[in-house]
């Protein structure tokens, strides 16, 4: 059974659905990532989790119990804040003691859990510190031990390492990951940064305009994007228009720039659909195995990989080249692209988009 | 290049000297000279008027009575003014806005009119006495009026803004988070006030009391309508003294103790401040 639930999850203010619908489960145990753009309604659910905002509509569940009726402070989760919320009069050891205080833990049995909660995010050596005297690293693993004292049932991380310089934010990811995998705390996290919720979670939850998009393993979300949105926010998408001519159950026809190609079975009506392929995906051939030809227009050198932009008729594309010592294609030369049918998406038009 | 900056003080610096430091100096200078009844302001250099002060208990009463007056206030306004900010800074922008315009509105009111307002409520005919007379509550008259505690109240209405908006200001300087975080770890409302946000304010409510305590120990004319004669503090000695007994020396020397010992309270109150909570919080 799932840990925590989400049904028809509803949030307005005024006219607009912040939140629009939204069902979901998290396993015990796992860590879960709410990934979307801001304005996605990501914050407001958590808030609502959390039970800082009410739901319009719609319930949430912890371990079977209805959380509607309980406020914020009898909820018993760890919050961690964008911000830190650090209480910036009292030391760290005072910091994550509040919590225990609060649930009227005893002297040495709160000494003892503060120790212990310091020790899991290696900062047993600053409990008398005050939060101003420390790094940001720092203060985020205060929050993080201030919130995991009271040994909550869920964890929800707003936006944890946004505060944080690019290469602490390396570091600390793995960190976090540690911390929870010790703890064994179900974790929700909330994020913008789509490579932070791949590489940390067990499972995303992409959200957009208030809804749900997509909820899968970070290598699903990857891999099988299932909408247009969804292939571009998560990494580097190629997205073209094309027609579907007819699907059977192991393949599909598709016309792609007036040639015809085979790709993978989809759940759609032959229509014109949208087609993703990755920069990685595609492969630079000779004239003859061509799906489309194009011009070099930019290339940039990354060391790893090369990166080019090559204009074809079906609009600029992004090509990824791993540096395998050999010369590529300069500026302004023609290439003839193509990839694997097995790679290609193949999504309902965007009407958005276009 | 670098004389333009001078150039555009100069006629607020000018302003500042004609009107502050001369009569200032002046006044200092003043203080040093004698008085005698027939002979009038003589320019001599003594320490005589200080050394009359200093040495009278009539003048440490008036002293002590100022101070304890200011300090009350000073309380008063703190007690009341915290949770006043506070409740100020939970609200909604739309109701903030009316609620700021009642909490600055006693001083839209000229301090004579303001004063004259409480002389009517507090008198021993006044409105509070005549409806607790009529409820029978009390016999006789609560005597309000030409006392301290009559002052203290008065004052503490005109400089409660002052506390108010200080305290507001170190509010909005706080993280708004941590309050979320105080009651996601269980505390209740009264007790994230008490242990989060009031601990916060505390150089807030510390520059506060630093405005209204100066303010009250120097004011006067609240002093003057609600204390009369009876009831003297310094800032209506040294009208008295200017005015009525014409010994402008003495006046001068009064008001420079004055000017002093608010001057020494602040800065040591200041440097308390700072050396408790300089860093404590950005």
């Amino acid at each position: 059974m799932a840990f925590l639930e989400a049904h028809g999850l509803t949030k307005t203010y005024g006219e607009t659905n912040a939140v629009d619908n939204l069902t979901f489960t998290v396993e015990k145990g796992s860590f879960v990532s709410l990934l979307g753009p801001s304005g996605c309604g990501k914050t407001t659910t958590l808030q609502m989790i959390a039970g800082f905002e009410d739901p319009t509509m719609g319930k949430i569940k912890l371990a079977g119990r209805d959380l509607s009726a309980i406020p914020a402070r009898d909820r018993g989760l760890g919050i961690v804040f964008q911000s830190y919320a650090l209480f910036m009069h009292m030391t760290v050891a005072e910091n994550v003691a509040f919590g225990l205080e609060m649930r009227n833990v005893d002297k040495a049995e709160r000494k003892r859990r503060v120790a212990d909660a310091l020790e899991l995010v290696h900062l047993g050596h600053l409990a008398n510190r005050y939060p101003r005297a420390m790094s940001g690293g720092q203060r985020q693993r205060v929050a993080l031990a201030r919130a995991l004292v009271i040994e909550p049932e869920l964890l929800l991380l707003d936006e944890p390492l946004s505060n944080l310089d690019a290469k602490l934010r390396e570091e600390m990811q793995l960190e976090l990951r540690r911390i929870q995998r010790e703890a064994g705390v179900t974790t929700l996290m909330v994020t913008h940064d789509q490579s932070e919720a791949l590489a940390m979670s067990d499972r995303v939850l992409v959200m957009e305009k208030g809804r749900l998009q997509q909820e899968d393993s970070p290598f699903e979300v990857y891999e099988r994007p299932r909408t247009s949105f969804v292939s571009t926010f998560l990494g580097k998408s190629n997205n073209f228009e094309a027609e579907l001519k007819s699907v059977t159950p192991t393949a599909s026809q598709l016309l792609i720039a007036g040639r015809g190609l085979t790709g993978p079975s989809v759940n759609l009506k032959p229509g014109t659909v949208e087609v993703a392929v990755r920069p990685e995906r595609i492969e630079i051939v000779d004239a003859a195995d061509a799906v489309i030809t194009g011009t070099v227009r930019e290339r940039i050198f990354l060391g790893a990989q090369w990166m080019m932009n090559v204009a074809t008729p079906l609009g600029d594309m992004l090509v990824i080249r791993r540096n395998a010592g050999r010369r590529e294609a300069e500026i302004g030369d023609t290439v003839h692209l193509s990839w694997a049918p097995e790679h290609m998406r193949i999504l309902p038009l965007n009407e958005v988009a276009a | 290049m670098n004389e333009k900056p001078w150039m555009m003080s100069a006629p607020a610096l000018t302003l500042f000297g004609v009107l502050l430091l001369v009569p200032l100096c002046m006044t200092f200078f003043l203080s040093f000279n004698s008085f005698g009844f027939y002979t009038g302001i003589e320019n001599t250099v003594s320490m005589e008027n200080y050394v009359e002060v200093v040495s009278d208990s009539y003048f440490w009463e008036i002293f002590g009575r100022t101070f304890a007056i200011a300090l009350a206030t000073t309380f008063f306004c703190a007690l009341l003014g915290v949770p006043q900010a506070y409740i100020l800074y939970r609200l909604s922008p739309a109701w903030r806005s009316i609620v700021v315009l009642i909490v600055i509105g006693p001083l839209l009111i000229s301090v004579v009119v303001r004063t004259l307002g409480w002389a009517i409520l507090l008198g021993n005919n006044g409105v509070i006495n005549s409806a607790l007379q009529n409820w029978g509550l009390i016999e006789r008259p609560i005597k309000m009026m030409y006392t301290s505690g009559g002052i203290v109240l008065a004052l503490t209405h005109v400089f409660l803004p002052f506390m108010v908006l200080a305290v507001w200001a170190a509010l909005q300087r706080k993280d708004p988070a941590v309050e979320a975080a105080a009651e996601s770890l269980g505390a209740r409302p009264f007790t994230i006030f008490r242990r989060i946000v009031l601990p916060q304010v505390i150089p807030g409510i510390l520059s506060g009391s630093l405005i209204v305590f100066s303010m009250a120990a120097s004011s006067f004319a609240t002093p003057a309508i609600l204390g009369g004669r009876r009831v003297k503090v310094v800032a209506t000695t040294v009208y008295d003294e200017f005015l009525n007994t014409l010994n402008w020396p003495l006046g001068a020397a009064i008001a420079m103790l004055l000017l002093a010992s608010v001057m020494v309270i602040m800065l040591a109150w200041n440097r308390l401040v700072e050396r408790r909570y300089g860093e404590a919080l950005e």
